[in-house]
């Protein structure tokens, strides 16, 4: 048991009536780790954490997460994990922190809500009801409500989503700080910033299948799609450089004297662009490599249409 | 990021006791914290007692009206509390998600049913000793015995608390808001209350006896007021509402 993965999604399916949110999606989580799920709204994210969670039974296709069923072993499974919704899931009237304390009342060995409310900054508002908080510090009471009891594994959906900068840094801060403490973490985002700041691995989820899966690096170095740019003379005859780069490379001349070379990015390529532009006498100024970013990957993968 | 230890897996329930008491204490709180819940368990029950007993607004029939009054009044604070605020307090928990996120947690489901019916329990006592203490104050001599009086109370609590989290599990919030305001004061009217069933036609007092208010406000009357033994059909009456309104709300009821 100890040994299973976090969590083992296989084939699951999840249907809402005609509506297909889930289509035979596999997800592993190894434990330790911090995964962010990406992809676009109604991708089918959300579905897939709260069947994890155990709050939906699975069409077709098995759960488990930390070797248990959610649905059927789910008093088991609920001590051991901490979870943070959306939106929503505190009485409208409880005060910040009375709310946190009653919840770490509820767990053997929870961390001290004193400790929480100082880090995620809820001092200042520890005692406004909860429907008078900003949505920011809203999010941030939720984040301390999953993490309080001391889980082996959370899911947080969309933890920084509407958080200002500062309030956007003390989570990934805590959510750092879990993972360095042996926490597994499972999160869902919009922000590419975030996946590549925090997680070990990236799920990119789209149309209810994952369709890719990998760390930050993996999925970025996935195409070959880098760039290299230098500005120089004005007009130079790219032909000749292109002959001597590999084939599929491409060079264009963006804007006078800016010149963009595709293809992909290695020593070997930064060495013959520069000793084409020795042949050719041009001092090559502001040689700039752009790697592919995660956003790249997660547009090139979903497409750059909106969604309805 | 080096570990701190501060979050070091070490997961578990609370032992289940702690959790309920816990949860009882946190609810009951909750509740009496709710400013339109005060005026509709406390205030109302309150002011009808004092004004109807002092002014002759209603005739009460024979006897004192504060003797008549203070068996109604009992009534309509467990209703108020076990249905009409139950009710809507539940449905704007199961609105906002906090049914839900409470689902993950490790309190479970029975739990913190039990948990709501002990803060249901808890704030009546503190209605039924305020009512108490106030229509003692206005002469009032109850008869009886205390421990029927208790069971006409529970009984009558179980019948409402199945009633209001029916409407609180499958009706929308506002509707529910709505709905149990309504209800509230169509049974404070009819339900035997303040105004004497006799005092409507016999056809309709026989079928607005039959309402779990007027069974629990009748038969509260038939013991504090006239010193009556177990009232069997009312105790009946709510029974059956009881086991009608738990059984229906354990069936239909939608955490989400």
């Amino acid at each position: 048991m100890q040994n299973s993965p976090a969590v083992e999604v296989v084939g699951l399916v999840k249907r809402y009536g005609a509506k297909t949110a889930v289509d035979g999606l596999d997800l592993q989580v190894a434990r330790g780790t911090l995964t962010a799920v990406l992809g676009p709204n109604g991708a089918g994210k959300t579905t897939t954490i709260e069947t994890c969670e155990g709050y939906r039974r699975p069409d077709a296709g098995t759960v488990r997460v930390l070797g248990l069923d959610p649905v059927a072993d789910a008093g088991r499974l609920r001590p051991r994990i901490g979870v943070m919704l959306q939106s929503g899931g505190i009485y409208s009237s409880a005060r910040a922190e009375e709310m946190l304390r009653h919840t770490a009342k509820l767990h053997a060995h929870p961390v001290d809500p004193a400790l929480l409310v100082e880090r995620l900054g809820l001092g200042s508002c520890g005692r406004t009801p909860y429907r008078r908080l900003s949505g920011g510090q809203q999010q941030r009471l939720s984040l301390a409500m999953a993490v309080v009891g001391r889980p082996e594994l959370v899911f947080l959906d969309e933890p920084t989503a509407g958080l200002d900068p500062q309030a956007r840094h003390a989570t990934w801060e805590l959510v750092r700080e879990l993972r360095a403490d042996g926490v597994t973490v499972v999160l869902t985002t919009h922000s590419m910033q975030e996946a590549e700041e925090l997680a070990d691995d990236v799920a990119i989820i789209d149309g209810g299948r994952v369709i890719a899966h990998g760390s930050p690096e993996e999925l970025c170095r996935g195409g070959a799609e880098d760039t290299l740019r230098f500005s120089g003379r004005p007009g130079l005859d790219l032909d000749s450089l292109l002959k001597a780069l590999p084939p599929g490379s491409a060079a264009s001349e963006t804007g006078p004297g800016n010149y963009r070379v595709e293809g992909e990015v290695n020593p070997q390529m930064l060495a013959t662009v520069t000793s084409w532009c020795a042949q050719h006498s041009v001092m090559p100024e502001r040689i700039a490599v752009e790697r592919r970013t995660l956003e790249d990957v997660f547009l090139d993968l979903t497409g750059k249409e909106l969604r309805a | 990021m080096t570990a701190t230890g501060t979050f070091t897996p070490r997961p578990g329930a609370a032992p289940i006791g702690r959790m309920i008491a816990a949860q009882t204490a946190f609810e009951t709180r909750i509740l009496l914290r709710n400013g339109e819940q005060l005026l509709l368990t406390v205030v109302i029950p309150a002011l009808l007692l004092v004004l109807f007993s002092s002014v002759p607004v209603v005739d009460t029939g024979t006897g004192s009206r504060v003797d008549f009054l203070a068996p109604g009044v009992l009534a309509l604070a467990v209703m108020s509390t076990a249905f009409t605020g139950q009710a809507i307090a539940t449905g704007f928990e199961r609105r906002y998600g906090v049914l839900k996120r409470l689902g993950a947690s490790p309190l479970p489901r029975w739990a913190l049913m039990t948990a709501k019916t002990g803060a249901v329990l808890l704030t009546e006592a503190l209605q039924v000793t305020l009512l108490t203490v106030i229509a003692l104050a206005l002469g009032w001599s109850p008869q009886g015995s205390p421990l029927t009086v208790a069971a006409l109370l529970l009984l009558g609590t179980a019948a409402f608390s199945g009633l209001g989290l029916l409407m609180a599990g499958t009706l929308r919030a506002e509707a529910t808001l709505a709905a149990a305001n309504l209800v509230f004061l169509l049974l404070l009217i009819g339900g035997g209350v303040v105004v004497p069933l006799d005092r409507f036609p016999d056809g309709a007092a026989a079928v607005l006896g039959l309402l779990p208010i007027s069974a629990l406000s009748e038969g509260l009357r038939d013991v504090l007021q006239d010193g009556a033994g177990v009232p069997w059909q009312q105790l009946g009456i709510l029974a059956v509402w009881a086991v009608l309104g738990l059984g229906a709300a354990a069936r239909f009821f939608k955490w989400e």
